[in-house]
């Protein structure tokens, strides 16, 4: 495979965290390094054991394959392969592959000698995932309060679970995160609309300049955030969104066991008015 | 720069403050109720739940009293409704009623002392009332209640009123506002936990019988036989319902689907059993009573106090864990259940089962 010109500045050897000059080479364009096969090696095994437990369970129909996390008796223990074992496993791999892929990419950042934007970015992700099938169950005592894996199964689980605090909706960190996830969708659009409208002029206009774009939401809203900060704030909204989802699931049994809007009373309370 | 750092400060402070004021902490208890992964979960704090054992302890019974002999009607004027009962069962049964309703007041909250017979105490025409509904709840809503049945304690619980009781709610004071009425909603009110749900989900569905089912029947709800405002006082009556109970919505539903009784649990037939007991209750045995009551008794709008499902459950799964009560004071099984029973059979009933209570007080 062709080599782009500015991969040369890529492909440089050294910068990795581990195994040294082991896995330091590129398969076709791909880098692998040795995060690369760990990633390779949990992405496959944990995808052949949900295609094993797929064919163990009910059903092929891709959207009502389910692998169920175990029975709460089981508590932080073992549970048998068949219920719920299989998902535990599965888990290993998945958190192994995620994380591998986040230490790839932070050897990649040190190849190319930038910041670690990305692997950080990646690792808010993990950081949500990770709370919802092991920090949280180890909150609550059994791995049965993971999630399922399934398409509709796990959305079932959100669902009951949601319900488990009688109405989601008035969780603060819910509250945070749907705001951040509508903000981030919305600010992102806005960019996307921009520069989409910049690099398109009409008939045989000329491509318009970021001086060009500052003006129109200058005229538009009054502010603008720039080229480089509206990446910023994009970044911004997007992490806090994963960030405060995974706080608003992590309160949600450990730290509050109750109906969410009950919560509020608090603000009723305020000696102020009460 | 000073500035803004005692105001991070403080919003700091502020922040750890309400983080340990208004959250509770693990260890928490969890209660599976449904197939592994579908988050049918019962979710309880364990400190919250020891606290709530004290309101549930059931009084001792009384000793038993023979069945035999002269019937209280043969001896005392004015029995209507236990006149068939033996006339030691009878003061038994004033004896318990008096602890479980008016233990301070005592026989004269109802009586006049000089006439027990006296019916000019509106609080003895009450009581009266109030022993024919818990015989007809113990002998016609059996669904609801099982054999495990109800007492004048289950409600009452030492006091004269229950502590759970509901009026309808006044008008709201502004109630066209430059935005239009409130429609009973944004105002939270523990009748929906708190929610901004219509707070008066009691007085449609718990007195006037609408219809609770909202959920459309077809993929794309084009004909939902509910509007939005029914499926907001439906949610809000199911929010008093998990409050009432001390158990969330999956106590019931698997909400994926709320309506198929196929993907519901058994209790939501209990439930379903009970609304109609609250609506029969309520318009069969509290509202005609309304000009009995004193003024003082009744509610801001002039209605008489009326129940709801936390008046028996106070936040529990089942009234007082579901031990058995009834089997002690088997007169308010039944209208003359009393005096049907043969003593042997009324001995065998009154023999303490503890593997059944102890079955029983499981969630």
């Amino acid at each position: 495979m062709s080599m782009l010109s500015f991969e040369k500045k890529y492909r440089i050897r050294g910068g990795t965290l581990l195994g040294g000059d082991l896995f330091d080479f590129w398969v076709g364009p791909f880098y692998v390094g040795f995060f690369g096969v760990t990633s390779i090696f949990f992405a496959l095994l944990g995808t052949l054991l949900i295609i094993w437990g797929a064919s163990q369970g009910t059903t092929w129909n891709l959207w009502q394959i389910n692998i169920a996390p175990p029975d709460l008796k089981y508590g932080l223990g073992m549970a048998p392969l068949m219920e719920g074992g299989l998902w535990q496993l599965i888990t290993v791999c998945a958190i192994g592959a995620f994380v591998s892929w986040a230490l790839r990419e932070v050897e990649i950042c040190r190849k190319l000698g930038m910041g670690y934007h990305v692997p950080v970015a990646f690792s808010v992700a993990i950081f949500a995932y990770v709370t919802l099938v092991v920090f949280r169950p180890l909150l609550l005592g059994a791995w049965g309060h993971g999630f399922p894996y399934g398409i509709m199964s796990h959305l079932d689980w959100v669902s009951n679970t949601g319900y488990q605090y009688l109405h989601f909706h008035y969780n603060p960190a819910h509250m945070l995160a749907v705001s951040c996830f509508f903000a981030t969708t919305l600010a992102l659009s806005l960019h996307g609309a921009l520069i989409l409208s910049a690099t398109n002029p009409p008939g045989d206009g000329v491509v318009k300049t970021p001086d060009h774009e500052n003006t129109f939401f200058r005229d538009a809203i009054g502010y603008s955030i720039g080229t480089l900060g509206v990446h910023r704030l994009g970044l911004f909204l997007a992490l806090s969104a994963g960030f405060w989802s995974a706080v608003c699931i992590v309160i949600s049994g450990p730290f509050w066991t109750r109906g969410w809007p009950e919560w509020w009373s608090w603000w009723l309370n305020l000696p102020v008015w009460r | 720069m000073n500035t803004l750092k005692a105001t991070l400060r403080v919003v700091a402070m502020l922040g750890a403050g309400l983080l340990i004021a208004a959250c509770e902490k693990p260890p928490i208890d969890t209660v599976q109720r449904g197939v592994r992964g579908t988050g049918m979960v019962q979710v309880y704090n364990p400190r919250i739940v020891e606290g709530e054992q004290q309101k549930n302890v059931v009084p001792e019974p009384i000793p038993a009293a023979p069945r035999e002999g002269q019937k209280a009607s043969e001896v005392f004027q004015n029995v209507k409704v236990l006149g068939d009962v033996s006339v030691a069962e009878f003061t038994r049964l004033m004896v318990a009623m008096t602890a479980w309703v008016s233990p301070e007041q005592g026989c004269a909250y109802c009586h006049k002392l000089e006439n027990m017979a006296d019916d000019s105490m509106y609080t003895k025409v009450v009581a009266r009332r109030m022993i024919q509904m818990t015989q007809h709840i113990n002998a016609d809503w059996k669904p609801h209640v099982a054999d495990t049945g109800v007492t004048c304690y289950t409600c009452h619980r030492g006091m004269p009123v229950p502590a759970e009781v509901w009026f309808q709610p006044p008008p709201q004071k502004h109630a066209t506002r430059m935005a239009g009425s409130k429609m009973q909603q944004n105002t939270p009110d523990a009748a929906v936990a708190y929610a901004s749900l219509p707070y008066d989900a009691f007085t449609r569905y718990l007195q006037k019988g609408q219809e609770i089912r909202v959920n459309a029947v077809t993929a794309l709800p084009t004909a939902a036989p509910g509007s939005l405002a029914d499926t907001e006082g439906t949610y809000g009556l199911m929010m008093h319902m998990s409050d009432a109970l001390g158990v969330n919505c999956t106590y019931c539903h698997n909400s994926r689907a709320f309506a198929p009784w196929t993907e519901s649990t058994p209790q939501r037939q209990t439930a379903w059993h009970g609304i109609r007991m609250a609506r029969d209750l309520n318009n069969d045995y509290m509202v005609p009573l309304t000009a009995t009551f004193p003024a003082h008794r009744l509610g801001p709008t002039g209605d008489v106090a009326k129940l709801n499902c936390a008046t028996c459950h106070q936040g529990a799964y089942k009234p007082l864990y579901g031990t058995p009560m009834l089997k002690d004071y088997l007169a308010l099984s039944a209208p003359g259940a009393q005096a049907a029973l043969p003593p042997a059979a009324a001995a065998a009933a009154e023999a303490p089962a503890p593997a059944a209570e102890a079955e029983a007080a499981k969630p």
